[in-house]
């Protein structure tokens, strides 16, 4: 059995003394800054990116991934109790969860949250270790054109997954894509787009891009709505669910688990889309569907637990083929190429310490989550309280000082506030910023496949579609984009992102 | 309906336009070589070329179809908060961090329609500077001087 000597090692490695911590410590952090309303888990992790720089890798990782479990548990917290959603995929636990506070039961809501994570959590960590190993065998036979495929389908997945306009998905990523070429071209030694800036010809750093585009952009468009907000339960009791409660969310959870883990393998899904569709799913499957909207806790239990599921497989995809299927991931990979390592299939046969002990640590958050979350309720109640006046500038402080540490430059303190001014600017202009980090990481590794699939075949394009695999991975990607712009299948897209309105 | 010129399809097209027509233009100095042995020219500009047809759609869907007013933008919130970081990168090396982050706390806040002074937030403000001296100077050892060159050695 490799899988369960895989298993072991992945377990002593997390199980020291340091990692437990870092990953506690990553859990704790994640969530504290998740709750805060209008900080979404990219926008958290961006702001303690520069905290981990100083970890080995092994610890970095395990740190990174419990802030983003952390920071999604946060969020559905902060859902539940104020109905703000920090971030997109808890905007339907929203619905439910904050009727249900309304009602008395933000305990209960809270609680249903936290077991049906914690379920779809150990579901989609058996499943990483499963499926991961077969994957990275798989891709270690890719050749250049099939990463540059692969590289296809994976931009225009996530394209036809996300929500908002294709034309300014694409847009958004091929801008990425650009801005990820500014530097010196590995190649040639030719510096590109870098204004004579020496500061920039390794490139811009992608924290500064995800400080600057997610932090301070957010920040900029919170504060041109500004609202007064209530916080639903000022004290959380009764906890635990009944066991009428219990019955209730069994099957929610289970649906949910399935439908999250599925959608979270896919590029572009993860988290969000697997929430909207579980919602969705419950109230179509519910014998009483008028009940959703109004306190509803399958309404909690099947995006909560769908959410979570995803956010674990979408990791499947990063560790295994080195693609980013999120924004999130892209930042994994980011955190990754920072510390040293070159994220692909390799990753597994050479770095199964870290590979095995991000694996079982994620299982390990998902209990602290469990085991912490619901006592320190009342720290987090008190977090949400603080007025977002108080708060934005202490977060800009944190990006500010963050973003310096980088290299110790104010030079980019100085992009950051750039790219703050044009996140802004793109949002107000429906252009979702989240492809163009995806399209930033990805930009100098797909000219790299690219440039060698093409030497390697003397320049002849051809080689995309002769090789079996390549063909068949620009084929799909080709399926994908006919279907969504098929006029009924594009009316549904529309109508399935439209609940969260 | 509104106003083609107020349409974020339009403004969203001349943004790509833009940024293509600028890295197309930049780009040209640099090496095209060919398909099997691309120079570093090669793939900027077609992902250029790419950017600028996506920003020719934009715009005509904003001629051709209904579509959301880009709306009043937020100038206020904009400027500051781009304006404070920028003032933070500023004064960090020659005032030193403390004043820089008094003046990225305070030009940040202000942007906020709840912005006033009074005891809870100015104890906030000592706490949060205080703080980041701990933690970050002290204990991290980011190197950030408490006390920049301008007053002092």
């Amino acid at each position: 059995m490799e899988t369960l000597s895989n298993l072991w090692l992945g377990l002593e490695t997390a199980l020291t003394f340091w990692n437990l911590a870092y990953c506690m410590v990553g859990v704790l952090l994640g969530t504290a800054i998740g709750v805060l309303p209008g900080l979404g888990p990219t926008a958290t992790i961006a702001m303690l990116l520069p905290v981990t720089f100083g970890l080995p890798p092994v610890s970095a990782l395990i740190m990174l991934a419990g802030i983003y479990y952390g920071a999604q548990y946060g969020g559905s917290t902060t859902a539940i109790l104020v109905n703000l959603p920090g971030e997109s995929s808890s905007v339907v636990t929203a619905l439910d969860g904050y009727q249900m506070a309304r009602q008395g039961k933000a305990g209960r809501a809270l609680a249903t949250a936290a077991i049906g994570s914690f379920f779809a959590g150990t579901v989609a960590t058996v499943l990483l270790a499963v499926f991961a190993p077969p994957l990275a065998d798989l891709a270690l036979q890719f050749g250049p054109a099939e990463y540059f495929s692969l590289m296809v389908l994976g931009l225009v997945a996530s394209v036809v997954l996300a929500h908002g306009s294709l034309l300014h998905a694409f847009g958004m990523i091929i801008l990425g894509l650009i801005l990820g070429l500014i530097g010196t071209d590995v190649n040639s030694g030719t510096t590109r787009y870098t204004f004579g800036f020496p500061e920039i010809a390794d490139g811009i750093n992608f924290v500064v891009v995800a400080m600057g585009v997610f932090g301070l952009g957010e920040i900029i468009g919170n504060l041109a709505n500004e609202s007064t907000r209530t916080v639903m339960a000022k004290t959380v009791t009764g906890l635990m669910p009944t066991k009428d409660d219990m019955k209730q969310m069994a099957a929610p959870v289970l649906r949910g688990t399935v439908l999250g883990s599925m959608l979270g393998i896919l590029p572009g899904g993860g988290a969000m889309l697997a929430s909207f569709a579980a919602y969705t799913l419950e109230k179509k499957v519910s014998k009483h569907p008028e009940r959703f909207g109004k306190g509803a806790i399958e309404g909690v239990a099947g995006p909560e637990s769908a959410n979570n599921a995803g956010a674990q497989t979408s990791f499947i995809p990063m560790l295994t083929l080195g693609i980013p299927s999120n924004p999130v991931m892209a930042l994994m990979i980011g955190a990754m190429i920072m510390q040293g390592i070159q994220p692909g299939p390799s990753v597994m046969t050479e770095q199964p310490v870290l590979f095995w002990g991000l694996i079982v640590s994620m299982w390990i958050g998902n209990l602290f989550l469990l085991v912490l979350n619901l006592p320190l309720i009342g720290l987090w109640v008190r977090m949400i309280s603080v007025p977002y006046h108080f708060l934005y500038p202490a977060i800009l402080v944190f990006c500010a000082i963050g973003v310096f540490s980088l290299n110790n430059a104010t030079f980019d303190v100085y992009l950051m506030a750039i790219f703050g001014f044009l996140g802004y600017i793109f949002r107000k202009l429906d252009c979702e910023p989240a492809p163009m980090l995806l399209g930033f990481i990805l930009g100098p590794m797909m000219e790299e496949h690219l440039r060698r699939a093409m030497l390697i075949s003397k320049g002849d394009a051809t080689v995309f579609l002769s090789r079996p695999i390549s063909a068949t991975m620009l084929l799909l990607a080709l399926i994908l984009l006919a279907t969504v712009l098929a006029p009924a299948v594009r009316q549904k897209r529309e109508e399935a992102f439209q609940e969260e309105a | 309906m509104p106003h083609v010129l107020h349409k974020k399809d339009f403004w969203a097209g001349v943004l790509y336009i833009v940024f293509g027509a600028a890295a197309f233009w930049i780009g040209r100095e640099y090496p095209m070589g060919t398909a099997g042995r691309m120079g570093a020219g090669y793939f900027p500009t077609i992902l250029s070329v790419i950017l600028m047809l996506i920003g020719l759609l934009s715009a005509a869907r904003a001629f051709a179809q209904e579509g959301e007013a880009v709306g009043a933008i937020a100038w206020k919130p904009l400027a500051f908060v781009v304006g404070s970081t920028a003032l933070f990168g500023l004064l960090l090396p020659s005032a030193g961090l403390v004043v820089a982050l008094l003046v990225l706390i305070l030009v940040s806040a202000a942007a906020s329609q709840h912005f006033r002074f009074d005891p809870n937030a100015a104890a906030g403000l000592i706490l949060l500077v205080a703080f980041c001296t701990l933690v970050f100077v002290k204990a991290l050892g980011v190197p950030m001087p408490l006390v920049g060159s301008w007053f002092g050695e």
